[in-house]
């Protein structure tokens, strides 16, 4: 007879000294791993249960300006340097590791002029207006400033080398397309935003929407798009191409949003609002995925998303500038290869089970401040109240005299060219 | 460059060429009948005069040429077995989960593109694990008798000398006359034995050892013992109350609630204990909170015959008037009953995929059903009945008849006629369990309990991440803590285990039913009409019913006329289309407009 019994060595199943690791032969017959689905939504379920637990957001908070922050700026190339101007003329520059100042000047513009590492600045330039945006150039000495109008300055010269005006009497931000260099944005008080090329002697085209845009960005990664900071308390991503219809609609804060940065992978953006929260919102997503507020963080005027896409600061009311985790429940420093991967295990299984209902409630879940809380269900019934009566009157009137109007068409009034 | 180039030409060790590779410029010269030979020869001496870059070079070319058609390599070969390495097809069927899924039409991209990548990223899953299964370390065990030889009339002891002393050690037998009949249970990781004799001597073993970890005599009459989750503890069915004993003999807890236990199973990922009681009640303990889960009258008599479906957890309840029933802890009736023998049910076993179980009765008949499709599927004749039956790993049944353990192979596949070994036990069988991971069987009976060798029972290759025999304390404690953490909620237990990761397609009629339920009243419904009571006699009887005639028949007018002109919309709709088809596939020409 010819037989053979299983008979392992322990040998090649038990580690030979106790300095080794243990030895784990693997087999994936799914025989042998019964219940796949329960057990990973057990695990999906713990995964979003910690998530919350270690969301811990705030880092810092950098304290130092006598008068509320009103700019900030990100070095191009340095990580740790921050430059932040307040509503006094002080400029501070900081070094975020070690959460000090560098440099202390004051100067009566109150704008920031990326200068050398002397307190005093290289140049001067006087202006016959008050300057209220400054933007650089991605990579010519070239900058835009706008007041009265919008003005393309070159950095040797002390006069500007164009001019757009477009009826407005006064701009209130201007912003420079990281991809298409040549391409201006600008919001202006007549609720419009305009948009200019560099090379051209005339505006573009302006987008003039129901109420005021106070900040404009662009997407650092898809050339066309940008996202306007609203007064109506909403953010619009706007399509270059075509200005007649935003692309999304984002909505969640409940007072003026008062400035807007994208991150650098170009698939989320921070908003600062003047309801002294700041929140963020995935690119394509119609409401924000994360919020942050402090008691001691009044009106927030300004917010950048740090390049290396791990850090928001914020710069606020009250003298202070606060930095943020930009994924709230992220370890930080360096891990271990099992700890990315079991983060990164962890990660799939909340995206799989995303829309269980048991594990949508915790993952959507965030403490608001009372004001907040209320204000948002007030804002909400609101809403539901004006949809209700405009959908009585639609049924109660001849079929087509009352059409029916997009979210996305309701919020702009024309598109000039 | 020329220098090194030169150099590699004189001393090539790739491989001699018996013909110089073909150039572009020959090609159309070969082609020539007059003068060929020549031609070929002419050029091969060119060849190799010119140096290797330039060679090189066209090599390049030609091989950017023909990188579309078949890979050539370096030395001009041609690559036999192109592409990825093939995966036999049944490895691959092994691996796969599910059917891909419809895909929906129209404008829903993002969807369609969701779908598309996540079965791409499970084919490659698939094709990545069906490939791990070539480096999986064991094979499984065989039994093959010589020309004329029955495997069945082979010996325990043949077997034990045939193979090597730590196997042969693995065949042996524990004299325990004193203290009745026994029951077996062996742990999930196959590493020990539990023994419960039925006048109250229970012992736990680390059977390959032979290490005793406790033995206690509990007094009481035994009626079952299982072991929970790991080694650690273990669940005894005395006499009137269900105990819980720790692995050094100490007497954990004991749970009144469950009185009248005689058979209990235990569901390994969802930490339940079921238990079957002589007063027809089903009960389900959590043994990692230590509550009771659910309790259900079952109200069909003595509950002897219980088993477990590993592969969706649900519990399978055997019955004296031949019906078999499925429970899970969310439904207070049996999911299923089916009727399986004439007599009463004697034993019930269901495989480890949940796709057999294999029942026998009084009827001495022993019957396998596919329990996916609840359809009979075999029926085999047994001359003495079969009281204990048990399933291997590898789908191997044994079936016992007073002292003697038969076991059949291949029981759903192939018409099985003869057993594929047997071996005779000194006492009446009580109790039979498949290790796993190993290939023995172990049989508790009157006369103690036997431990024997049937090769190709366990799997060969076990997980080291779910059950490891070989696993350090720490190990298991990590193994434990992970457990506790994935422990599936009971009422997740139905059927389809994988019912969480369908999409929810609420009916309408659910919906509207949640509907009703939110705001109290239907909004759908009509309205009744009700007739206003007009004065001065003008409301009769027979006047009421008039006008409520009268609205009945409006409204049905209404239905009717809205029904036909839906079906006139669509019929044109239809036309309309078919016009359409017909126009692409008309040949036109220019008379086309002259015809009517």
């Amino acid at each position: 007879m010819k037989v053979k019994v299983l008979s392992r060595n322990p040998d090649d199943y038990v580690r030979e000294t106790q300095y080794d690791i243990q030895r784990v032969p693997r087999n994936y017959d799914p025989s042998l791993h019964p219940f796949e689905v329960p057990r990973e939504y057990a695990r999906a379920l713990n995964a979003t249960k910690l998530e919350r637990v270690f969301a811990k957001p705030f880092l810092a908070s950098l304290d130092g300006h006598r008068d509320g922050v009103h700019c900030l700026a990100k070095h191009r190339t340095s990580l740790s340097t921050l430059l932040s101007g307040s509503c006094d003329g002080q400029v501070k520059v900081w070094n975020l590791t070690e959460r000090f100042v560098r440099g202390n000047s004051c100067s009566f513009l109150w704008n920031l002029l990326l200068h050398g590492k002397e307190e005093e600045p290289l140049n001067t330039i006087l202006g016959k207006t008050v300057f209220t945006g400054l933007d650089h150039h991605q990579k010519e000495g070239v900058f835009a400033t706008c007041g009265q109008q919008v003005d393309i300055w070159d950095e040797q010269r002390s006069s500007p080398i164009r001019s757009f005006t477009w009826g407005v009497d006064s701009f209130s931000s201007v912003r420079f397309n990281p991809v298409e260099t040549e391409l201006l944005a600008s919001c202006g008080s007549d609720r419009s935003v305009v948009l200019y090329d560099m090379r051209e002697s005339t505006p573009l085209r302006k987008v003039i929407m129901k109420m005021r845009t106070n900040t404009v960005c662009w997407n650092p990664m898809e050339a066309y798009y940008f996202t306007s900071a609203n007064e109506d308390y909403n953010l619009y991503t706007y399509d270059m191409r075509h200005l007649d219809k935003p692309v999304m609609v984002h909505m969640d804060h409940v007072s003026a949003v008062l400035d807007v940065d994208y991150s650098p992978t170009g698939r989320e953006f921070v908003s600062a609002s003047f309801d002294k929260t700041i929140r963020i919102f995935p690119k394509n997503a119609g409401h924000s995925r994360e919020v942050y507020h402090t008691k001691r963080m009044q009106h927030v005027i300004c917010v950048k998303w740090s390049s290396d896409n791990k850090y928001v600061l914020s710069g606020s009311d009250e003298m202070n500038i606060r930095l943020w985790k930009a994924n709230a429940a992220e370890k930080l420093g360096v891990l271990s290869p099992r700890e990315r991967q079991a983060t990164n295990y962890n990660q799939k299984l909340k995206e799989k089970f995303q829309y269980h209902p048991q594990i949508r409630r915790i993952a959507r879940h965030r403490h608001l401040p009372k004001n907040i809380y209320h204000q948002a269900k007030e804002l909400r019934v609101m809403k539901a109240a004006r949809h209700r009566k405009e959908s009585n009157v639609r049924k109660h009137s001849k079929p087509g005299t009352v059409p029916l109007v997009a979210e996305k068409e309701k919020h702009v009034v024309t598109v000039v060219k | 460059m020329a220098a090194p180039g030169e150099a590699a030409v004189d001393d090539s060790h790739v491989g001699t060429q018996k013909r110089p590779p073909a150039r572009y410029w020959q090609e159309s010269e070969i082609e020539d009948k007059d003068g060929n030979k020549v031609q070929t020869e002419e050029t091969s001496s060119e060849q190799s005069v010119q140096p290797k870059n330039q060679q090189k070079r066209k090599k390049r070319k030609r091989e950017v040429e023909e990188s579309d058609g078949k890979k050539m390599v370096v030395s001009g070969q041609e690559d036999p077995f192109p592409g990825p390495a093939p995966i036999p097809v049944n490895r691959l069927q092994k691996f796969k989960r599910k059917e891909k899924v419809k895909k929906p039409r129209g404008r829903k991209v993002r969807l369609r593109d969701m779908i598309t990548r996540s079965e791409e990223a499970s084919k490659m899953a698939q094709k990545q694990a069906a490939r791990f299964d070539l480096l999986l370390p064991e094979d499984a065990g065989f039994l093959e008798g010589d020309e004329g030889e029955d495997t069945c009339t082979i010996s325990q002891q043949d077997i034990a000398d045939a193979v090597d002393i730590t196997s042969g050690t693995k065949y042996f037998n524990l004299k325990l006359s004193q203290f009745g009949p026994y029951h077996v249970d062996y742990s999930k990781t196959g590493r020990h034995l539990l023994l419960g004799g039925r006048r109250g001597h229970v012992a736990c073993i680390d059977w390959p050892s032979k290490e005793l970890m406790c033995e206690i005599n509990v007094m009481e009459s035994v009626n079952d013992v299982k072991w929970l989750h790991s080694e650690d503890m273990f669940a005894v069915a005395q006499k009137k109350w269900l105990y819980i004993y720790d692995s050094n003999g100490i007497e954990l807890h004991c749970i009144r609630k469950f009185n009248d236990v005689l058979r209990m199973t235990f569901l390994p990922y969802h930490f339940l204990l079921a238990t079957a009681s002589a007063t027809s009640f089903l009960q389900y303990l959590d043994v990692s909170v230590g509550k009771e889960v659910a309790a259900f009258s079952t109200k069909t008599g003595r509950l002897d015959v219980m088993c477990q479906n590993p592969h969706n957890a649900i519990v399978h309840l055997g019955h004296h008037n031949g019906t078999v029933t499925l429970w899970s802890p969310n439904q207070k009736e049996a999911l299923v009953k089916m009727l399986c023998h004439q007599g009463g049910v004697r034993s019930v076993a269901v495989d480890k995929t949940g796709t057999y179980m294999v029942t026998s009765g009084m009827d001495k008949k022993l019957k396998v059903y596919d329990i996916r499709a609840f359809k009979p599927f075999k029926s085999y004749f047994l001359p003495a009945g079969a009281s204990c039956l048990s399933l291997s790993q590898r789908g191997l049944l044994s079936a016992a008849t007073g002292d003697v353990v038969q076991v059949y192979r291949d029981v759903w596949s192939t018409p099985v006629n003869k057993p594929y070994m047997a071996h005779r036990t000194r006492g009446a069988v009580w109790g039979l369990h498949f290790c796993p991971f190993e290939d023995v069987l172990g049989i508790g009976h009157g006369d103690g309990f036997t431990s024997i060798l049937v090769p190709g029972a366990g799997e060969p290759n076990f997980d080291g991440l779910d059950a490891n025999p070989y696993r350090s304390t720490k190990q298991r404690q990590e193994w434990e803590v992970k457990a506790l953490l994935e422990k599936i909620q009971p009422e997740l237990i139905s059927l389809n285990p994988t019912d969480l990761g369908e999409v929810d397609q609420v009916s309408f009629k659910q919906r509207h039913q949640e509907r009703v339920e939110a705001l109290g009243f239907d909004p759908l419904e009509k309205e009744k009409f009700v007739p206003k009571y007009k004065k001065k006699g003008r409301s009769s009887a027979g006047g009421i019913e008039r006008r409520k005639k009268q609205v009945a028949h409006e409204d049905q007018r209404d239905e009717i006329r809205k029904t036909v002109e839906d079906k006139m919309k669509m019929e044109k709709e239809q036309k309309e289309r078919e016009k359409k088809k017909a126009a692409l596939f008309v040949n036109k020409s220019a008379l086309d407009r002259f015809k009517k």
